[in-house]
């Protein structure tokens, strides 16, 4: 009844091509972003923003960037953990070799240097495919970490062996690394670079790099025959996906957790990123944020439900029935909606258009 | 310099120095690969006959020992508590069929990867609800101990789970070859189509291999869980068997064991010879580095078959 | 599925009228202590008994003292099942709850505590690390809200080295001798390196470490030079499943289990146990005594168990981990009496509590009359020194049974001190943090 585009006409080629075409939609997303940039900091309390919002937009982040490489381009990677440490420790030699540099561009400069990386991990895919693939990126993830658990150059020569983001500010006063940071900057902060990289994306994908990615997905023989080159179009999807994967590790290490060892990257991140996208939707934008506020947001929920309800079970019970539920919600989903949250989601909106009168 | 002769020459004059030691780590190396090809055989048996590459092997293993010896611990004899647990692997086996993959089929590999998943959660909150997160002791009299044979030292242990594995690849061998069934198993795995076509029926295929899967993840969670305890680290070996799966291909059973066998004496050597100049615990990528280099030549590993790609 | 659905819509309608209608009221006169437990995971044969512990030292106060200083003690458990997030995810769930928040946190994990470092600082909360956690962390000055007693891992490996010298006749008959540690890759387990390092420098001993790839299950290859090697003693850091697996792969080359020395977290009854007989005669360091012999024990299992409480099973009390746990809330709730003193015995917030554990002077003639002598381990804690100067002794594992063998052994304390203090401003440079000047703090004090 009220969404539906009857009556909104294009008269252009840029209103026609436009990331929202129906209106409603175009009001739904300023109301959202009012939302998180307004309404957010005003209610959220401290445990909301530490806890679950930044997290979130940190794994939204991670998913975004494996999106990008899995759904969009069709490889599959279980690097995505020592992608991140890649930039949170280039983040951290970066900040305190350069202690003038503004933390935007020392964020950016570690996603850069994650891109590189990925590059080079992603030689390999040119021969292997599929589920091989897979396995041979383990390779990427165990290398990387085990490299900056064993060489002390990358943690300052720190005797524990782990890195501590220093107090930096994007301006003036406006701190979002270091103990003085205030909760809401740093939510603000990421928000801000996830918005805008979630922007990129969406245009990235609907340009020829996109179009490019989506067709060695879909059959790289094909695509090759057409004249896409597999190697350009292969390594471009690595390093854009690492660039996004290292800022997410950066902002893990300055703006979540401010101190973390290697061992926060191990190859459990990577299939909890990779479990992100496929719940959430391969080859969608919204799919990742879906996706990260399941993983992220369904155990937080779970596991403070026995408080909300007033029941007492002891902690691990309520662990493992969270285990088992979550576990079960998973299969549900996908045999539901086997393409994932977003799918669902576009399905909800085609019948909403056609609601309250579906013939 | 000193690095690089560390790295290409000093190995090298330290094996020619002590060839004994040598081969002592060869072996050791080789019947830690054994044991690692004993949670691979779970993941070829799945991966052959339905495609799903089944992330819950591992959480199948410590739910299988955790099974076992939860009942043991009870009071429950051995052989009754081995039957129950047979039993209740059967009874996942048709569970996993009736609720995911038959309102699954035909969906791509990656969603059942994922549903498997789920499978995987749901298993691991269900063992540790109804047995606790405690540490159990597993005994069933397997010997274990030092011994030496012509000088050289080996773990009765893993001689044990070397024959337990020689026995239990023999015996697939065989059924695969040589039983109706077998055949059926290996007519699904050569072509799903074709196979459902002459009538073999794809569900019943599905509870079959998802319960020598579980038997499979019996097995191995005997064996490990009686040289670690069994306890939930018990799920984490499945990370050691996935660069014996790409060393081997994910559909061969003799690749399992090769596979296992070059992962494991490979793995081994470079941390004994090679290890110390690099700083150590180069255990965990070397492997997955040896696999990688192994796959640029062949990307369908060992024994896979090979892949050919049409427009 | 319809019922499916239904049934999740139940749920989801349950959840949200409970966040709607909020937390119950609560009573004023508590004084609130998180919990950052882990029950499940990889970790959890090790977080139960230590839970247990603790949680059951808190029921005995309330039980049998009605809480400290008539304050009842209130706890809620949150399981990090070891995760990094998922403890700052309880950490920030729990610091705001009770009248007056947090009173402190111990996340008894090396990992969770760094995460929490400057979160705790920031909060104004004591941070506990208990024998575990960054070894800097006790200088006062750099980490006022930090407190390491009653002894760091470098602390911990000069006392295995003095141990480890008694045996040899001397220390000075450690020149030429050869020792060796094995270490869980990570954090956690480089932080005895620099110790050992400089110790082998002082006493002349020949030092050599093996890494442990996480999670440590399979660990031939390490064992395998060290049999190579043939050192004169191994020491371990050890974590989980990697304790029980290297003292078996031990057995299986044939070393010596009685020159085998693990610090603390590789010193319990599930690290040693499923190495069955293999593991009699393995040594380890621990912080506290062991057993259920103590008078403190005996009030638990009298006022806690025998009135149908406890967390763990009877059988279960007075086994290492347990006892930890049983020591470390020794140790906060006396902190916490110490702060009643001096700000009124009402609930306080973690920045009155602070002080508390700034003036921790646990005497022995108070841990007497806490019926823990021999438990726990005298420690002062000062606003320059945090980690209190505590003592270690040395365990053996019978079989059966963890037997202390030895008396306390003093760490030497004035090399470590030079090290925490270089280490600790290293970190403050980097970090952009002004130490404080305890001086100053002292007579601000007064």
């Amino acid at each position: 009844m009220f969404y539906r585009e009857a009556g909104e006409f294009k008269t252009s080629y840029a209103a026609d091509q436009a990331i929202f075409p129906i209106a409603q939609d175009r009001i739904a997303l300023v109301v959202l972003v009012l939302a998180a940039y307004v309404g957010v900091p005003l209610i959220a309390n401290g445990y909301w923003l530490d806890a679950i919002l930044i997290p979130f937009l940190v794994y939204s982040l991670a998913a975004l960037g494996l999106n990008i490489l899995t759904g969009y381009a069709g490889q599959v990677s279980l690097g995505t953990g020592g992608f991140m440490a890649v930039g949170a420790f280039s983040a951290y030699k970066l900040a305190i070799g350069f202690p003038h540099l503004n933390v935007v561009l020392v964020i950016v400069i570690a996603g850069l240097i994650a891109a590189a990386v990925g590059i080079v991990f992603g030689v390999p895919s040119l021969r292997i495919k599929g589920f091989y693939l897979a396995v041979a990126t383990l390779a990427a993830q165990f290398f990387l970490v085990w490299l900056f658990n064993r060489v002390p150059w990358f943690t300052n020569y720190s005797s524990s062996g782990v890195i501590s983001a220093p107090l930096r500010a994007v301006f003036g006063r406006v701190y979002i690394t270091g103990a003085e940071a205030s909760s809401v900057d740093k939510y603000l902060f990421a928000l801000t670079t996830v918005s805008l990289l979630a922007l990129a994306a969406k245009n990235m994908v609907r340009c020829a790099t996109g179009r490019a990615w989506m067709a060695i997905r879909d059959m790289d023989i094909a695509a090759e025959i057409i004249g896409i080159r597999p190697l350009a179009t292969k390594l471009t999807a690595f390093a854009v996906s690492s660039f996004y994967v290292g800022v997410a590790g950066a902002l893990w290490a300055f703006v979540y957790t401010g101190t973390v060892e290697p061992l926060a990257f191990d190859v459990e991140r990577s299939f909890q990123i990779l479990f992100m996208i496929i719940i959430g939707g391969l080859g969608s934008i919204l799919g990742s944020f879906l996706g990260a506020a399941f993983v992220v947001l369904v155990p937080v929920l779970l596991s403070n439900a026995p408080g909300f309800l007033g029941l007492s079970i002891r902690v691990a019970t309520v662990t493992n029935l969270q285990s088992i539920i979550f576990g079960a919600l998973i299969v549900f989903f996908l045999v539901v909606e086997p393409n994932g949250l977003a799918r669902l989601w576009q399905v909800g909106k085609e019948k909403l258009r056609l609601w309250p009168f579906p013939y | 310099m000193h690095f690089l002769y560390t790295v290409l020459i000093d190995p090298f004059v330290q094996i020619a120095g002590d060839p004994r030691f040598f081969v002592e780590v060869l072996t050791g190396g080789l019947l830690t690969g054994v044991m690692y090809s004993l949670v691979a055989l779970g993941f070829v048996i799945i991966y052959k006959a339905s495609r799903v590459f089944n992330f819950a092997q591992g959480t199948m293993v410590l739910f299988a020992a955790l099974m076992l010896v939860g009942q043991m611990e009870m009071g429950a004899p051995a052989w009754l508590a081995l039957g129950t647990t047979c039993g209740v692997m059967v009874g996942l086996a048709f569970a996993v069929e009736r609720l995911v993959l038959r309102p699954m089929v035909n969906q791509s590999e990656i969603i059942l990867f994922m549903a498997t998943l789920g499978i995987s959660f749901f298993l691991e909150g269900l063992g540790q609800l109804m047995w606790g997160g405690d540490v159990h002791t597993l005994e069933l009299g397997i010997p274990s101990g030092p011994l030496t044979l012509g000088g050289i030292l080996v773990n009765k242990l893993d001689l044990v789970g070397a024959a337990v594995a020689g026995l239990l690849v023999t015996a697939l061998a065989l059924f695969f070859r040589w039983t109706s069934v077998g055949r059926v198993l290996r007519a699904v795995a050569d072509d799903h189509q074709a196979a459902l076509s002459v009538g073999v029926p794809l569900k019943v295929v599905w509870v079959i291999v998802w319960t020598m899967a579980g038997l499979v993840a019996l097995v191995a969670g005997i064996m490990w869980g009686s040289s670690l305890g069994v306890q939930f680290s018990l799920s984490l070996v499945a990370l050691k068997a996935l660069p014996v799966l790409i060393l081997g291909g994910f559909t061969s059973v003799p690749g399992a064991i090769v596979g296992g066998l070059i992962v494991g004496a490979t793995e081994k050597v470079g941390e004994v010879f090679w290890g110390p100049a690099l700083g150590g615990a180069v255990e965990n990528w070397f492997a997955y580095l040896l696999a990688l280099i192994f796959l640029l030549f062949r990307p369908q590993g060992l024994f896979g078959e090979r892949i050919i790609e049409r427009v | 599925m319809k019922a499916w659905k239904g049934a999740i819509g139940v749920v989801a309608a349950a959840v949200a009228a409970g966040l709607l209608v909020g937390g119950v009221a609560e009573a004023q006169n508590e004084q609130f202590v998180p919990r950052l437990v882990y029950r499940t995971g990889p970790y959890a044969p090790n977080g139960i008994p230590f839970a247990d512990g603790y949680a059951d030292y808190l029921d005995l106060v309330n039980a049998r003292d009605r809480g400290v200083g008539g304050v009842k003690i209130t706890y809620e458990e949150c399981e990090t099942a070891y995760n990094n997030d998922k403890g700052v995810e309880c950490y920030e769930r729990l610091k705001h709850k009770g009248p007056t928040g947090a009173s402190w946190v111990d996340p008894l994990s090396t990992g969770i505590s760094y995460a929490l470092l400057e979160r705790t600082a920031a909060d104004k909360i004591p941070l506990i690390m208990m024998g575990y956690g960054r070894a800097d962390a006790s200088y006062g000055p750099v980490f006022p809200y930090a407190f390491t007693y009653p002894a760091t891992y470098w602390a911990g490996a000069d006392a295995i080295i003095q141990y480890v010298g008694s045996q040899e006749g001397g220390l000075d008959k450690l020149k030429g001798k050869k020792i060796a540690l094995v270490y869980h890759d990570s954090a956690y387990g480089k932080e005895p390196i620099a110790t050992l390092e400089k110790l082998s420098q002082r006493y002349g001993y020949q030092f050599s470490k093996f890494a442990v790839a996480h999670p440590g299950l399979e660990q031939k290859a390490t064992w395998l030079e060290i049999r190579r090697l043939r050192p004169n003693w191994v020491l371990m850091w050890g974590w989980g499943v990697m304790n029980s697996t290297a003292v078996k792969e031990a057995a299986a080359i044939g070393y010596p289990m009685t020159h085998f020395v693990g610090i603390w977290w590789s010193a319990s009854e599930p690290d040693v146990e499923p190495a069955g007989a293999a593991g009699k005669g393995y040594k380890a360091a621990n912080i506290t005594g062991v057993g259920a012999k103590f008078p403190v024990i005996q009030d638990i299992l009298k006022y806690v168990y025998g009135k149908g409480g406890g967390h763990a099973t009877k059988a279960k009390v007075g086994e290492v981990l347990y006892d930890r746990g049983v020591v470390n809330a020794i140790y906060d709730t006396e902190a916490l009496r110490i702060a009643q003193a001096r700000y009124g015995k009402k609930p306080l917030t973690g920045e009155q509590i602070q002080w508390g554990f700034e003036h921790l002077n646990l005497t022995a003639g108070r841990i007497k009359q806490l019926g823990a002598a021999g438990l726990v381990t005298p420690i002062h804690v000062t606003c320059t020194d945090h980690e209190g100067g505590g003592d270690v002794k040395i365990q053996q594992w019978d079989g059966h049974h963890w037997k202390t063998i030895t008396d306390w052994i003093k760490p030497h304390r004035r090399m470590l001190w030079e090290m925490y203090k270089a280490s600790a401003l290293a970190y403050a440079k980097e970090k952009g943090i002004t130490p404080r000047d305890c001086s100053k703090v002292e007579a601000a004090a007064k």
